[in-house]
């Protein structure tokens, strides 16, 4: 694959007064000596779905894991909506929501009281009538009060879904999230997705399913050598194409 | 958008607090092996000791609040030690880390969790102390009851704190109890001459003092563990 030099050239969605969902700039880190990101500039707008492509250990969960709080990076920084990922991590995570490799759910409680956990957190009411809900919504209602222990990866996963509908975060961030998923799974998380952006959010996703998400994806990037690239198109899952600089 | 308080605000980080003790409490009680385990491994480490001290009574009674205090203080290393497995199956860890607000209340309600576990664990451990060792547990109240109460409170409080810090570690099982016991010694000295004050009636006055002294210690600890958590559990 041929890749070209990057540059800050393509514009995002910023607005002034309704800053865009996520703002990376010159975004480095390194495990050990070895450097993972190399200042890298990146703006998910309004309504926008970024699909990150990349080979394994590219750094496409360190991306995300920066987007997320959970890891400072060493150079750059970025913003939520305007506020600072770096000053303001507890603020920032107001504003996000995730959704991993692995579901992240409490095995010996049920996916209502996971439910209720994770509403908990989010400072916001758990009301049973809310619960039942997002488990109707996720296919689950009928396991309401099952524990996650004996559920498979894929119901499992749609409990991890339900977590993000209880939110609905102003960005999304999403790790291989077709994984495990049947096609009415791989739906419910387009649906998900659709539903951040009809509130003015944005997503972006880390992923080698770029079929799954072709009908919600609006741009394809892929993270190679530290740097973002242009290049891929969602409607052909084939592989990305390497194309124009990416920002 | 969902619209979400803000992230500050003391009622709502008590709320968070809670929701991760309360969280923490049910899985614990749903897998009742884990706080069983504890309790089972208290009652062995108790029995052993009194067989290790032979039968007079008097060298008994003298030992008893030491091993009492030792006796607690092992079987919470693995009541620490589960506290955060529990998040790191599934990788829960970095879920709950991303949740909105201060870290604090993270902190906060794992303590409250596994002070209900030690007090628990302690339920059966102080009345088993009495029978094995012929402490005079009744006769030391309510004294007895303060010097416990302080004792676990900080003895947690430490316990909480370093597992988070060992928690990522491979070897967590060990690096716990090496982080933790060099910073309990003042604790555990206030806590058994205390415990002893007591139980001997308090005839020379000196329980006060070691009561002060523990009160001391959870201050600083408590506040330099709320402090510090946010740094020990991130990255």
């Amino acid at each position: 694959m041929t890749l070209q030099q990057p540059t800050s050239s393509q514009t995002a969605s910023a607005d002034l007064a309704f800053p865009p969902p996520l703002e990376l700039e010159g975004v480095a880190h390194r495990f050990g000596r070895r450097w993972i990101l190399r200042g890298l500039d990146l703006t998910v707008g309004r309504g926008e779905v970024v699909a990150i492509m990349g080979a394994n250990g590219a750094g496409k969960t360190t991306l995300l894991r920066i987007a997320a709080t959970l890891l400072r990076p060493l150079r750059g920084g970025g913003r939520v909506r305007g506020v600072n990922l770096v000053d303001q991590a507890g603020s920032v995570r107001e504003l996000v929501g995730t959704l991993g490799h692995s579901p992240a759910l409490y095995e010996d409680l049920t996916p209502a009281e996971n439910l209720r956990f994770s509403l908990l957190m989010q400072g916001m009411e758990p009301e049973p009538d809310r619960i039942t809900s997002i488990l109707e919504t996720v296919g689950l209602a009928a396991h309401a009060e099952t524990r996650v222990r004996t559920f498979s990866a894929g119901m499992r996963r749609r409990v991890a879904v339900g977590r993000v509908l209880a939110s609905l975060p102003h960005l999304l961030l999403m790790d291989e999230p077709y994984a495990s998923l049947d096609p009415s799974g791989v739906a419910l998380v387009n649906e998900t997705i659709q539903k951040v952006l009809a509130g003015g959010g944005g997503v972006l996703l880390a992923t080698h399913d770029l079929h799954s998400g072709a009908e919600v994806t609006t741009r394809v990037l892929t993270l190679a050598k530290g740097r973002l690239w242009e290049g891929g198109d969602p409607a052909q899952p084939a592989g990305p194409a390497p194309g124009s600089p990416a920002r | 958008m969902t619209d979400r308080p803000v992230t500050g605000g003391l009622r709502v980080e008590a709320r968070r607090a809670m929701a991760v003790a309360w969280k923490d409490l049910l899985a614990e009680g749903r897998a009742r092996s884990n706080v069983l385990a504890v309790i089972l491994f208290a009652g062995t480490a108790l029995l052993l000791f009194a067989f290790a001290f032979g039968p007079d009574a008097q060298d008994l009674r003298d030992a008893g609040a030491g091993v009492i205090w030792l006796t607690i203080l092992l079987s919470g290393i693995l009541v620490f030690n589960r506290s955060y497995q529990l998040e790191l199956e599934g990788g829960g860890l970095e879920a709950l880390l991303t949740y909105p607000g201060s870290r604090r209340a993270i902190f906060v309600g794992k303590l409250l969790a596994n002070l209900v576990i030690v007090l628990l664990v302690e339920a059966v451990v102080l009345p088993l102390a009495a029978i094995l060792f012929h402490v005079p547990l009744l006769g030391a109240l309510p004294g007895l009851a303060v010097i416990v109460a302080l004792g676990t409170f900080g003895f947690v409080t430490l316990g909480t704190f370093y597992a988070a810090m060992s928690s990522r570690s491979r070897a967590s099982d060990v690096l716990l109890p090496l982080l933790l016991f060099p910073m309990l010694v003042p604790l555990l000295l206030a806590a058994v001459q205390g415990t002893t004050a007591f139980m001997e009636g308090d005839a020379m006055g000196d329980g006060g003092g070691w009561i002060r002294m523990l009160v001391a210690f959870n201050l600083i600890f408590f506040s330099a563990a709320l402090w510090a958590f946010e740094y020990v559990i991130g990255e």
